[in-house]
């Protein structure tokens, strides 16, 4: 039955159609089989997540060899809850980036453009869904290349740098993910994650199990772009075409996230990840720093979209800050701020698309009154903006409240001001925006007029999205929630 | 085990730290690149040793052949050092684009060249 084989079809289906992308060539075709794959894997891993929900995780084995020889994949709620977010995303923006690629990407380029953009979406799927160690690594180099190459089709020259820094700084990460995985395998002879958390408690208490944790998690918080190590992120996204943009800061560092919360609580254990080794207050300390540092940095800067991955570098922080509380209401905050900051960087990502297409810029200088040449595109990014800030029935302000609730159970004090002194500065930054787009001055002869509606048809829906989940928020925060406590269940 | 014994995990050591500082303090593109290789090259080395058992021979399926080496960690770096062929092609690639955009390859006249404009 085809429903059995709906946790390989989730990766195998992307993966086919790359190559049959090169094959088509065309721009148009290929775009039109990258928005059909797209849509297939949302609709599987909306099945996927339908039947996690009804009857608890699902176990597939490749070939039917089991686990210890296989590899093989393990579906529960928070792997099922990251496929959706991944597939979603790939889905509105991809259907938003024909036009944006075909005015910012030759035409002779466009089909491997696509190729890469479904390269990209295969591994990132691949690392939510394994259940296999060495297998996330490997899945975690597909995403990671092929997203050095979409990086650098931006128009900028710039592009090329910027994704030559991101394949040096992520191959190092990537290397020490693999150090680490082969130093866990040295220890226990297994690459299954549920097998690597039933063999590691006997030795815990080593030194190559601390060194391979140790590897881990740097390597990982580099693909994160944790702070310090965040330092890829700013002109990847800043010099990428717009629709690379909207799509990895969407869905990129989540699924690094998602890796980094994987290994944590199913692998080692929260008692030994996060109380054994000082984790917790590493990444209390960093999650902080992050906030503060990248918002204000967010500021100063012209270009809005390096202004928006400034920001992303500061919400990076409030979902470590969720880890760092070790406490169920701290992790389903984490897990729902991995949704809802993909809807609300989304948005803001494809306005600034929309606006790129027109205006053929991203300085805040050419922004003068561009909330009555374009006020429809400019809606969306205030909509996105006000989320990102954390406004009442917003998508935004529902994540900041139950990581304020879990501070507040924490009882870190000073952590719970950190959070609110970088929602104000995301108030500054946004505002720098929206003053000028609001209240500049009108220039006569700059063009305007709004972009297609497959353009802005896409962007709005998202922005829509962040108000529905600020209001109804029984699905997001209900499996969150649960997705929190199945992680702090073990495996 | 002597101190010497594990003169592998050594040369891992010593590969590891050569290949990440070129990474570091080399401002060439493409050393930065080797760097990188030597980077990997050190983490396969160590994956292989992982795989070795002591006077163990290859893993066929036969009598005399016990007790052989553990072929996954084998399988598992070729399928690595795939990937790290893949990796240097790319960024090879990337700095060829660079000296086609900036005709430089050292990281810091290209910092100049962005700064000026």
């Amino acid at each position: 039955m085809i429903g059995a084989q709906l946790p390989a079809l989730q990766v195998v289906i992307p993966l086919l159609a790359a190559p049959l992308c090169l094959l088509l060539y065309r721009p148009f075709a290929t775009w039109l089989l990258t928005v059909v794959t797209s849509a297939a894997t949302l609709v599987i891993s909306t099945l996927l997540l339908t039947q996690v929900l009804d009857s608890g995780p699902i176990d597939y084995t490749f070939g039917g060899w089991a686990a210890p020889f296989g590899i093989a994949y393990r579906i529960d709620l928070v792997n099922a809850y990251v496929l959706l977010i991944v597939s979603a995303i790939s889905t509105v923006v991809s259907v938003f980036a024909r036009l944006s690629v075909a005015a910012e990407i030759e035409a002779s380029n466009q089909g491997i453009f696509y190729t890469a953009w479904l390269l990209c979406l295969t591994g990132l799927l691949g690392i939510a869904i394994t259940g296999d160690a060495f297998n996330l690594f490997v899945f975690l180099e597909i995403s990671s290349l092929s997203s050095y190459v979409l990086i650098a089709m931006g128009q900028d020259r710039r592009a090329l740098t910027a994704s030559y820094q991101y394949l040096i700084m992520g191959t190092i990460g990537a290397t020490f993910i693999l150090i680490g995985v082969g130093l866990l395998y040295a220890l226990t002879g297994t690459l299954n994650m549920a097998d690597l958390a039933e063999r590691l408690p006997a030795v815990a208490d080593t030194r190559t199990a601390r060194a391979g944790f140790a590897f881990l998690t740097v390597g990982i918080a580099l693909k994160i772009a944790l702070f310090p190590l965040h330092l890829w992120l700013p002109n990847a996204y800043a010099y990428a075409p717009s629709a690379v943009s909207a799509f990895l800061a969407a869905t990129a560092t989540k699924v690094a996230v998602y890796a980094l919360l994987r290994f944590l609580f199913s692998v080692f254990g929260e008692s030994f990840s996060l109380e054994t080794m000082p984790l917790a207050h590493g990444l209390a300390v960093l999650g902080s720093v992050a906030v503060l540092f990248a918002s204000l940095v967010a500021i100063f800067q012209h270009n809005i979209k390096r202004m928006l991955a400034y920001s992303s570098v500061a919400q990076i922080g409030y979902l470590t800050l969720g880890i760092s509380f070790v406490n169920e209401l701290g992790l389903s905050a984490t897990i729902l701020h991995l949704f809802n900051h993909a809807l609300m960087k989304g948005a803001l990502f494809l306005a600034l698309g929309c606006i790129a297409w027109r205006i053929g810029s991203a300085r805040l200088g050419d922004f003068q009154g561009l909330g009555y040449r374009m006020p429809w595109t400019m809606g969306v990014f205030l909509i996105g903006g006000l989320s990102l800030i954390g406004i009442p029935t917003t998508a935004g302000f529902i994540s900041k409240w139950y990581l304020v609730l879990a501070a507040l159970e924490k009882g870190w004090w000073p952590v719970l001001i950190v959070i609110v002194i970088g929602s104000l500065l995301a108030v500054v930054y946004i505002w720098r925006v929206v003053e000028i787009a609001y209240l500049g001055k009108r220039l006569e002869e700059a063009p305007s007029g709004e972009a297609p509606l497959s353009m802005l048809l896409p962007a709005w829906l998202l922005a829509l999205a962040n108000i529905y989940f600020g209001i109804h928020t029984e699905l997001s925060v209900g499996v969150a929630h649960e997705a929190a406590k199945a992680l702090f269940g073990g495996l | 085990m002597s101190f010497g014994g594990l003169y592998n995990y050594w040369i891992v050591i010593l590969l590891m730290m050569t290949g990440f500082y070129v990474v570091i303090a080399s401002g060439n593109l493409v050393k930065k690149i080797i760097g990188l290789n030597l980077f990997q090259a050190s983490v396969f080395i160590l994956y292989i040793s992982v795989g070795k058992v002591a006077g163990g021979s290859a893993p066929v399926l036969q009598d005399g052949f016990e007790p052989y080496s553990n072929p996954l960690p084998h399988v598992l770096i070729l399928t690595a050092i795939v990937v790290g062929v893949a990796t240097t092609a790319l960024g090879l690639a990337l700095v060829v684009r660079i000296r086609e955009a900036y005709d430089s390859v050292e990281e810091d006249e290209i910092h100049d060249q962005d700064e000026s404009l």
